[in-house]
């Protein structure tokens, strides 16, 4: 019998302590579940969104190292639920690693508050934590409600596939033009994947405030996409591709010319369905479009 | 056992005459294909053994003229170099060969490239210098100066990025990866003279820096190394450092992390909307803000949680910033 626990510092992200309240506590219900041990770092800042790193690099990368420090000091594996966490978190992670002067200075910059970057902690998304250490087999004995009656449309983030020379480390190699963890999980859960060309794009997040028109036509084109794939509904590893797919429906069919309708589940609303929990325990509420079928 | 050295494969090939077509056909090809094969061996092989009609181009055949990008299943390749067995493996035993935009297809993989030209030639993609014609001794640059701009200066323009950018897709005046890494490209050579106009030129909403969504496919796709979004981010930065933000929404966005990791150690979402877009821009968010409310997805100012040793990050934003924005 396998008796080790899996054991994480969980870096929530700021959406999960904001406006994507649902992923936060279908994470804690679906890793208590798997029996997963997640410890939250309370200590971590925003990791700079990519935006933050457009304004001031070197200030992201020193708050981004005290991010992984709180990690390393537990001596756990940082393990993220959002894909752009990950990504930006890698990224330090890696421009540390490869840059010994860079560190050093980073490190000066962390002495003052005591604190020192090591690297020996992996940057990690909970889905591949998920994929390599729990395993997928272990999982579909833990279903107690296969999601049969289900087409699930994988929707992957671009933050969690690309670059693959800066992701590789970290998701198990997937490839970025034919990802497949999302749809391992899926039929694990006892789900059908659905094949749609849109489920490796980008959502538009990113520049959601900066570009709306672009922004809301590449959520619009993947919900469509998704629907004329027979689509019951999305799973994303991402809350903010999460938010611009649930939150933006009326304002993308306005810019399609078409009626969407689609929910949208976060990873682990969908795998705690299988695993039988509650519609309260997963948060289902806060979802915006309802998903129904589990209500 | 030794791997089967051949594989058979069915190649689906966008066909199509814009002079006498209306719509575009996929012809098939079933081939045999060896394991050093690239897939210009393949369209070679069709053009040459099998239907000399088929138009595609291609040159150099050593990955530097950019002229052969196509996309296979999606991916944007140069078919000089793109081994076939690591796209079988990939994709399995049926590959679509299309060209880079099928919107612009002149004849069969042929594209009309003039929009990606035309955003190329718009950043002036060439020095801009006071030069001497006659100069007594050479003008060298320092090995740390050229680094800076080595990656970028590998650009081929094959286009592979510009086709596969999303925001491109939908916004015809975006600029675009290709260009904008090419304006990095002289606003980090320390003997172009342009760099203030060139920032200007791409710090303008609708077609500059500020339109990139982030997916990163332009960084995947490029064969030569360029990483796009890389320059991307150095231009963004580039702007600030030289004091050419607009406060505009755009870098009111990029500047409202730090006051809010400043405040909360996390990001106060409602706040960074409503400082990026004023209090009258924000109004638009309305009936969004709405129904997250009524979904318990927006938590009010005071109830805002803060990471827990917010003084060190304090400390850390006071001691560690490196560029102002007022």
């Amino acid at each position: 019998m396998d008796m080790t626990v899996l054991k994480y510092a969980l870096f929530t992200g700021c959406t999960a302590k904001n406006s994507t309240p649902e992923l936060m506590k279908s994470t804690e219900a679906v890793a208590k579940k798997l029996g997963i041990k997640l410890i939250e770092l309370k200590e971590a800042s925003c990791c700079g969104a990519s935006h933050l790193q457009d304004f001031d690099e070197f200030l992201s990368l020193v708050l981004n190292a005290r991010n992984i420090c709180y990690a390393e000091k537990l001596g756990l594996d940082l393990v993220t639920i959002c894909n752009t966490c990950n990504l930006n978190l890698l990224i330090a992670d890696q421009k540390l690693k490869a840059d010994a002067d860079l560190r050093r200075r980073v490190n000066e910059k962390l002495a003052e508050v005591g604190l020192e970057y090591k690297g020996t902690s992996r940057v990690r998304h909970f889905l591949y934590v998920l994929i390599e250490d729990f395993g997928m087999e272990k999982l579909t004995s833990y279903v107690e409600k296969p999601l049969e009656e289900f087409n699930i449309a994988p929707f992957y983030g671009c933050h969690n596939i690309r670059p693959a020379g800066t992701q590789n480390a970290a998701n198990g190699k997937e490839d970025p033009y034919n990802p497949s963890s999302l749809e391992r999980v899926i039929e694990a859960l006892g789900g059908k994947a659905v094949e749609y060309a849109s489920k490796n794009k980008c959502c538009g997040f990113h520049a959601d405030l900066q570009a709306p028109k672009t922004s809301t036509m590449l959520t619009a084109n993947a919900l469509v996409d998704a629907m004329d794939n027979n689509a019951d509904m999305i799973v994303t590893p991402c809350p903010l591709c999460h938010l611009n797919m649930d939150i933006k429906q009326k304002a993308s069919s306005k810019a399609i010319g078409r009626d969407i309708h689609l929910p949208i589940l976060h990873l682990p609303q969908v795998i705690g369905l299988a695993l039988g929990l509650s519609a309260d325990e997963l948060g289902l509420k806060h979802n915006i479009v309802e998903p129904a079928f589990a209500l | 056992m030794f791997e089967s050295k051949s594989k058979k494969v069915t190649f689906k090939v966008f066909r199509f005459n814009s002079e006498t077509d209306y719509l575009p056909v996929y012809k098939t090809y079933e081939m045999v294909v060896e394991s050093h094969e690239v897939v210009l061996d393949i369209l070679n092989r069709i053009k040459w053994e099998i239907d000399g009609s088929l138009s595609y181009r291609r040159s150099c055949r050593h990955g530097i003229c950019g002229s052969c990008a196509v996309k296979v299943n999606q991916k944007g390749v140069l078919a000089c170099k793109q081994n076939l067995f690591e796209l079988i493996e990939l994709f399995g035993e049926e590959l679509t060969i299309e060209p880079q935009n099928i919107k612009r297809a002149i004849k069969d993989l042929i594209i009309d490239k003039a929009d990606f030209w035309g955003k190329y030639d718009a950043v002036e993609p060439y020095l801009v210098a006071e030069i001497d014609e006659h100069p007594a001794c050479e003008n060298i640059v320092s090995h740390h100066s050229a680094e800076k701009i080595d990656e970028a200066d590998y650009c081929i323009q094959c286009g592979s990025c510009y086709y596969s950018c999303p925001s491109v897709a939908y916004n015809e005046n975006f600029l675009g990866p290709a260009a904008l890494a090419k304006t990095y490209r002289f606003t980090s050579d320390e003997r172009d003279s342009a760099k203030t106009e060139r920032l200007t030129n791409v710090n303008e909403m609708g077609k500059g820096v500020w339109d990139c969504v982030k997916c990163f496919e332009c960084a995947q796709v490029c064969p030569k190394g360029v990483d796009p979004i890389g320059k991307i981010t150095r231009l963004h930065t580039q702007i600030f450092a030289e004091n050419l933000a607009e406060s505009n929404v755009a870098s009111r966005h990029a500047v409202g992390f730090k006051h809010s990791i400043e405040k909360h150690g996390l990001l106060d979402e409602g706040e960074l909307v409503r400082y990026s877009e004023g209090n009258i821009g924000v109004m638009k968010h309305l009936p969004e803000a709405f129904d997250m409310l009524i979904h318990g997805k927006i938590v009010l100012p005071w109830d805002m949680p803060k990471s827990e040793n917010l003084d060190e990050i304090k400390t850390l934003v006071d001691s560690s910033s490196t560029q102002k924005f007022d």
